[in-house]
């Protein structure tokens, strides 16, 4: 049967892993390396990195994040952020990402995901797509969230996997950095509407929500960032709860 | 030397990440001179089957003519699928026919209305005979998929995977096998696949 994968985030800015790194007696915490080497220790099942930094000139420190962090694990490896044009795609690729994720690029041009697909094909091409509530829809920021755009969560959703993406990383901007949970209405609409998987994210605190998002919400992944920095809340842990919940995981 | 043969169908980076981890020696051949000093041939590969139209007439040949000196082939992912007749993907196109059967696309089922295609994470392994390849390798580990299309169950299965329908995740027939999957995705069970298939290989010229 397959796995409902957790998927940890490492939010890099120049180098550094930035989100949930002030946590005493964790001196790995800020390299993004050793971070992803305790993880894959703890039977994560895949890693992003999002690069924070962006700009034109962190292109090749970003590639040197990729390298250090594909060295440390035999795993699937995401980047995003800044992730602009089919050079800025190409050279992490060629760093060692074996998907890239593309926001407000593909806003700007859809035809971007297509491309990509076509070049690299359609695995390696996820579709972040920032979401909000009004009333009864979700509509979709760009730019980080700061940015309103004329689109709806669904709807795009469904566009971006008919030009080509392989998943959907879904991120409520309502319940990002909150831990009140993920947001199973808007993860539910999402991955109902596309035939393609969907990562929710935004929201984690508790165990509980990772069984939540994968039972109420339909996801296919959950991805967290500060949540595992905690020694505590291990990623083996996790797992283990959501075994005992009846969520088929993958056990070491 | 392992040359593993570069067609356009994704990059290399990690299958040569996982072999330098397991100390081997690796070119990438540009030409079927250059194949032809290689003892083991890896293709690797994902994406559309109609990206292995680029091994062309030549390289088949070369390839043929390597299988025929005793060289050991593997196939990944899409390399896999190759291994067989061909794929529904490109009708068109015919795989190296190594094994029996086309590859078909993964589909919802009545018992699972609402599959999602690609078949895209990790999911287990049921290994229906004793395999070099599969040596050591607990029945129900798993490892990592990204495919939307299949390989028929075959006589040389070594290692079958249920997603809506089961298909054949890994197949092994003397020095040639391969895999559906990404070992070199898939932590520590990837990695011993590949060495199991180093090893059974190392009596090879």
């Amino acid at each position: 049967m397959l796995s409902k994968r957790i998927i940890a985030c490492l939010d890099v800015r120049d180098g550094r892993v930035v989100k949930g790194v002030n946590f005493e007696g964790l001196r790995e915490a800020g390299d993004p390396a050793a971070l992803a080497a305790r993880y894959n220790r703890e039977g994560i099942d895949e890693v992003v990195i999002l690069d924070v930094t962006a700009t034109l000139e962190s292109r090749q420190a970003r590639a040197h994040t990729i390298q250090a962090v594909a060295r440390e694990i035999f795993l699937p490896l995401c980047v995003g952020g800044g992730i602009r044009t089919d050079d800025d795609a190409a050279s992490a690729i060629e760093a060692g990402a074996d998907k890239v994720s593309l926001n407000t690029a593909a806003l700007n041009d859809p035809s971007l995901i297509t491309r990509l697909a076509t070049r690299y094909g359609s695995q390696a091409v996820i579709v972040a797509i920032d979401a909000k509530r009004n009333r009864a829809r979700y509509e979709v920021y760009a730019r980080s969230g700061s940015a309103l755009t004329a689109r709806d969560a669904v709807a795009w959703a469904r566009e971006a996997a008919e030009r080509g993406a392989g998943e959907i990383l879904l991120t409520s901007i309502d319940r990002d950095g909150t831990r009140a949970g993920f947001e199973c209405a808007l993860t539910a609409a999402v991955s109902d509407a596309v035939p393609i998987p969907v990562i929710a994210s935004g929201g984690a605190g508790e165990f509980e929500h990772f069984r939540d998002v994968f039972t109420t919400g339909h996801a296919d992944a959950a991805l967290a960032a500060s949540i595992f920095h905690f020694k505590e809340r291990s990623v083996s842990d996790l797992k283990s709860f959501l075994a005992a919940a009846g969520i088929p995981v993958r056990l070491c | 030397m392992i040359a593993l043969v570069d067609y356009g169908a994704g990059n290399l980076t990690s299958v040569r990440k996982a072999l330098a981890a397991l100390d081997c020696e690796v070119i990438v051949p540009s030409s079927v001179d250059e194949l032809a000093t290689a003892s083991r041939i890896i293709v690797p590969g994902v994406g559309h089957f109609d990206r292995t139209r680029a091994i062309d007439e030549e390289w088949r040949g070369a390839i043929r003519a390597a299988l025929e000196r005793g060289v050991a082939l593997f196939g990944i992912c899409l390399g896999m699928q190759w291994l067989f007749e061909g794929s529904e993907e490109a009708p068109d196109l015919p795989g190296l026919g190594v094994f029996r059967g086309v590859c078909v696309k993964l589909s919802p089922t009545r018992t699972s209305p609402t599959l999602k295609v690609p078949h895209v994470g990790w999911n287990s392994l049921d290994l229906p005979r004793t395999t070099d390849l599969m040596h050591e390798v607990e029945p129900g580990a798993q490892v990592y998929f990204t495919h939307s299309f299949a390989a028929p169950l075959v006589p040389e299965s070594a290692a079958t995977t249920t997603y809506g329908t089961t298909f054949t995740s890994a197949v092994e027939q003397g020095r040639i096998a391969g895999v559906q999957f990404h070992p070199e995705k898939s932590g520590d069970v990837g990695l011993r696949i590949l060495r199991n298939w180093l090893l059974m290989n190392s009596r090879v010229p």
